[in-house]
């Protein structure tokens, strides 16, 4: 009875072992539990009053749940896209900037500093979505259509963004001194929580039922898995590149109208810098296979999470933001060598091995 | 036994020759466009471009440049990426810089730290991606974040460099014979080039003569044509994935010293972006990503091309900050476009 009991745990634990969540909420409760014994003011949350006078909720956890947003949703479109390519895009940045500069561009109207919008702002973000399609449908078609692996065909756009996100502004910084422009990025007043995590998960939600009441995910995964055979089943492998390409443009749109409203102007040289890298380090510490296929939402969604909670982790122990990525590239290489299947097995075995050693002595 | 060898190495000649002219075809191109944009630049921004030392200019600023590129080249042969090279040659000017004025460095001392910093990134970077089967796209990755990171964490000011050794190798500048041309004041000047680019040139040789005619080199093209069956050749594949990335480590070290020379000053902002710009001289190069196919020369005109593009847009007064990047992406846009078109036609033939 007792030995059964022994082999179904032991088998359940090997189950939760290759699940795809297990990763990023490992690496997630490593975190929690790191900050809890360095020090549990940490998970203090405070209910205090904001500039503007509207009560806010304020501390650690919830500007993880504010800062994350933008990761979260490029994370939705880079999961598809690594999905389907197998490769990545690392043009996001430079096309947040791009989108970012048409949104101020049209609420501006060109001028340098504005008190009142000159277009509605539903305009400018149907407009920044649109042109962050077509930039997207541009690294579709070389990725679709020419064959390009990804992260050569993104680097295109990766050089030349900023540049174009410049020239959109006629390289000035547009201000908008409008009070209600600053609500995408800061607080809807009255309400408590922060609108970037309420886009965000509306924009989860969407994904979700998106990937329940459509094939594309379905879909995407087949491209990914093998190309050839899906078409000989019918699926148009061009086509669903083309697509996941798209909509990885209308999260960049959404997530630069964040961005510009965080601080009502923009930076061309470093918005969203390195966000690129970032995104697909979600994806990653997501379990999802960098080279596509099968790939899981939720835990890319999770992984981006864990990566704002790790930035704000370090920041708390007063690490310098440019020393950041030195902290960020020994975890990864962490997680990314547990996570290998070399090491898994290594492991495993060993696992195994220490388990007959038991047996032996008893 | 003899014939069957000879059937075997015949063989070999083959692919190697089917290999060849596809590498020699993109080289061509990109060597007959490097010369129509710089006879486009004589032509249309005046005689500046006709002197050789405008000409010896862009080897002195690119000298890094070009040592990063073939090492980038290596490992894009071979099937991998490593994007933490423009990381390792910051950390490497940042590391020397503080040697030398901080800690009462010599020129040799700097060059083995820059040397042991290249090194040990290839070894580590080699090892995970060809032991542990990890992709090299996020080893480097994290191998970029880690020099760019711990460049802030060694010091966070950039300075410059006052070490008087240091700074007489700086200064040190070979004259290219014949090549001086007569200055305003009708005094003749000497064309010169720095010692960083005598570096680059002797790089771009030998790795042109390893990779053409060592049993090495071959088995790079090997590996990243089709490691399958480079294994089922007897090829070490894993030991070979290393090696490249450790070539490309160690040029990373010397890239890194040879733009310190160059720049003179130790920065966390220096050789950002080198990365990118190594990965577009290698494609425009014509290196293709997909691995086997490459050239070294190729590489070298790559990175000529791309400094002549940025040379054009300087002096043709168009605001840098922007068109130097459309620019280049545009030409980027452009080889790749090509390289697909090349390559569909091949498989369809």
């Amino acid at each position: 009875m007792g030995k059964t009991k022994t082999e179904k745990s032991g088998f359940s634990f090997s189950a939760i072992l290759r699940n795809q969540l297990f990763i990023p909420i490992a690496a997630l409760l490593l975190l929690a539990l790191f900050n809890l014994i360095m020090d549990p003011s940490f998970y203090a949350i405070r209910l205090g009053e904001n500039a503007d006078g509207f009560k806010v909720l304020s501390g650690n956890l919830i500007s993880i749940l504010d800062m994350g947003s933008e990761l979260a949703i490029l994370a939705i479109g880079m999961t598809l896209v690594t999905a389907a390519t197998g490769g990545q895009d690392i043009s996001v940045g430079a096309t947040i900037a791009i989108a970012g500069s048409v949104i101020l561009r049209v609420v501006c109207g060109g001028e340098q500093s504005v008190t009142e919008y000159k277009a509605p702002i539903i305009v400018a973000l149907i407009i920044a979505i649109v042109v962050s399609m077509i930039f997207g449908a541009f690294n579709g078609m070389l990725v679709a259509i020419f064959n390009i692996q990804p992260m050569v065909a993104t680097l295109i756009l990766f050089t030349a963004g900023r540049s174009i996100a410049a020239w959109i502004n006629n390289n000035t910084l547009p201000v908008v001194n409008v009070k209600s422009f600053g609500v995408f990025g800061n607080y809807i007043p009255g309400f408590p929580i922060p609108t970037p995590f309420i886009i965000a998960m509306i924009c989860v939600l969407l994904i979700f039922l998106v990937l329940r009441f459509t094939t594309i995910g379905l879909y995407t995964q087949a491209v990914g898995i093998n190309e050839n055979s899906s078409r000989l089943n019918g699926i148009n492998p061009i086509f669903i590149k083309f697509l996941t390409f798209v909509i990885l443009g209308i999260c960049v749109a959404v997530a630069a109208l964040i961005k510009v409203s965080r601080i009502s102007t923009i930076n061309y040289s470093v918005v969203a810098k390195d966000i690129e890298m970032d995104a697909i380090l979600a994806v990653a510490l997501g379990g999802n296979a960098l080279s596509g296929g099968k790939f899981n939402m939720t835990a890319s969604i999770i992984g981006a999470y864990v990566i704002q909670f790790l930035t704000t982790t370090l920041y708390k122990f007063k690490v310098q933001s440019d020393a950041l990525p030195a902290y960020k590239a020994v975890v990864v290489i962490l997680l990314v060598v547990l996570s290998a299947p070399v090491v898994r097995e290594k492991l495993t075995q060993l696992g195994a091995k220490m388990k007959a050693n038991k047996k032996e002595v008893s | 036994m003899s014939s069957n060898k000879s059937a075997v190495s015949g063989n070999g000649i083959g692919t190697k020759l089917k290999n060849m002219t596809d590498t020699n075809l993109l080289l061509g191109i990109t060597i007959v466009v490097f010369f129509l944009m710089y006879i486009g630049a004589i032509v249309f921004q005046g005689a500046g471009f006709l002197k050789p030392q405008t000409f010896f200019n862009i080897l002195n600023t690119q000298g890094g440049l070009i040592i990063v590129s073939c090492g980038m080249s290596i490992v894009m042969i071979t099937g991998g990426i490593d994007i933490s090279v423009g990381g390792v040659v910051a950390l490497v000017t940042m590391c020397c810089a503080v040697n030398l004025d901080f800690h009462n460095g010599s020129v040799l001392t700097s060059i083995l730290i820059a040397l042991g910093i290249g090194i040990a990134f290839g070894v580590v970077q080699g090892f995970l991606v060809a032991y542990l089967d990890i992709q090299p796209f996020i080893v480097t990755l994290a191998g970029m974040f880690f020099a760019k990171g711990m460049t802030t964490i060694v010091n966070t000011n950039p300075f410059n460099v006052a070490n008087e050794q240091f700074q007489a190798l700086k200064n040190t500048r070979v004259i290219v014979p014949g090549m001086g041309s007569t200055n305003r004041k009708g005094m003749y000047v000497d064309a010169y080039v720095e010692v960083g680019v005598i570096v680059a040139l002797i790089t771009v040789v030998v790795l042109f003569c390893v990779l053409r005619w060592t049993k090495l080199g071959r088995s790079f093209y090997a590996v990243g044509g089709n490691s399958q069956s480079a294994l089922m050749l007897g090829i070490n594949v894993k030991r070979t994935r290393f090696i490249s990335h450790l070539i490309s480590g160690l040029l990373a070290g010397i890239a890194g010293y040879v733009y310190f020379i160059h720049v003179g000053s130790g920065s966390a902002t220096n050789a950002s972006g080198m990365e990118m710009n190594a990965i577009a001289s290698s494609i425009i190069g014509g290196t293709m990503l997909t691995g086997g196919v490459g050239n070294i020369i190729g590489t070298f005109f790559g990175v000529l091309s791309l400094s002549t593009i940025q040379n054009i847009v300087t002096s043709a007064g168009l605001d840098d900050a922007w068109w130097t990047g459309i620019t280049i992406a545009g030409m980027l846009c452009l080889f790749l476009v090509l390289q697909s078109v090349i390559m569909a036609r091949k498989h369809r033939a």
